[in-house]
């Protein structure tokens, strides 16, 4: 260990604002991007829902015509 | 003889390949993420120069590295799918590019966040921050062009010919600090010599890297598996996917 407590860890000689402010950036755009990658699929998967949806109710209607 | 590489051109292929890999490609990247980044920032001594400010390092040197290498690859994605006309490449160029930007973005702050306490500012216009600035542009531009059109050919032509033209600013960012007086300190790590750096940092460093890189590509597969679905969505491969996907979360079927 680099560091004598918990306390001298967060201090990082003087220098914690900018240490802990750069690694929680960097964290906080990668959560950023990984969840705009899972967010993409979801709605993919919404959309193809709905268009089964219609389709279906299309369908219908087209047999309540008939 | 290239015959075997034949059914790797096929979309379905692609998409399933990947599916397997991501899970073992994100787990390593977790794994060597968190020891490079704890041994990093609890471990590794502080440099005798700037004290423990210069554990930014550990986020700084991979993202920037990759940034880079990134690029590279994205401008090669461009060029095969201009010369040989291959749809996925330019799949591949669109799931490269957010990940790249993203990176460049990091570099430039982690970068700036250093720079302040050891160079008394946050920014100066000299030869590798500019030059590396101009780089999230053009991956912005990129990523523009890529979506900027509805029939989505012209668009991946357009952003192709953006990405292959920037190439010329790779050399330029990773010569700028040779090149130029500059504040930015030389290349941490050298390819034909030892590194002018301690093992008890430089092994933690390359743990990051390693990170970093696994990192990179599993954002990588999981962007071109979406853009896979995407650009497919018609064909029943990928309706039966999804619709597959649709029955094992029964509470989205609800909500929609």
């Amino acid at each position: 260990m680099a560091f004598e407590s918990w306390q001298a860890f967060i201090e990082m000689g003087g220098y914690g604002f900018y240490v802990w402010l750069a690694f929680g950036i960097s964290f906080a755009a990668i959560a950023v991007l990984v969840i705009n990658g899972f967010g993409a699929r979801v709605k993919l998967q919404r959309e193809f829902i709905k268009q089964q949806q219609r389709q279906q109710r299309l369908a219908q209607r087209k047999k309540e015509v008939s | 003889m290239w015959r075997w590489l034949h059914p790797y051109a096929k979309p379905e292929t692609v998409y399933h390949l990947l599916g397997r890999w991501l899970p073992w490609v994100a787990g390593t990247a977790t794994l060597m993420l968190a020891a490079g980044m704890v041994w990093g920032l609890a471990f590794a001594p502080a440099d005798y120069q700037q004290g423990d400010s210069y554990r930014i390092i550990f986020v700084h040197v991979p993202t920037a590295m990759l940034s880079m290498s990134l690029y590279v690859g994205l401008a090669l994605s461009a060029l095969i799918g201009r010369v040989w006309q291959l749809k996925m490449a330019d799949w591949a160029l669109s799931a490269i590019a957010p990940v790249g930007l993203t990176f460049t973005f990091i570099s430039l702050v982690t970068g700036a966040i250093w720079g302040k306490p050891m160079w008394g500012t946050w920014w100066e216009w000299d030869a590798r921050l500019t030059s590396q600035l101009i780089l999230l542009f053009l991956y912005i531009g990129v990523l523009a062009l890529y979506h900027a059109f509805s029939d989505n050919r012209s668009g991946a032509k357009a952003a192709g010919i953006l990405a292959m033209v920037g190439v010329i600013n790779i050399p330029i960012i990773r010569y700028s600090v040779e090149w130029w007086n500059t504040l930015h300190q030389g290349s941490t790590l050298t390819v034909f010599e030892r590194p002018p750096m301690a093992n008890s940092m430089l092994v933690p460093l390359l743990v990051s890297i390693l990170g970093f890189s696994l990192l990179a590509a599993s954002l990588i597969f999981q962007r071109m598996r979406n853009e896979i679905l995407r650009q497919e969505l018609r064909r029943p491969w990928v309706k039966q996917e999804l619709a597959e996907l649709a029955t094992q979360q029964p509470a989205m079927k609800e909500q929609s």
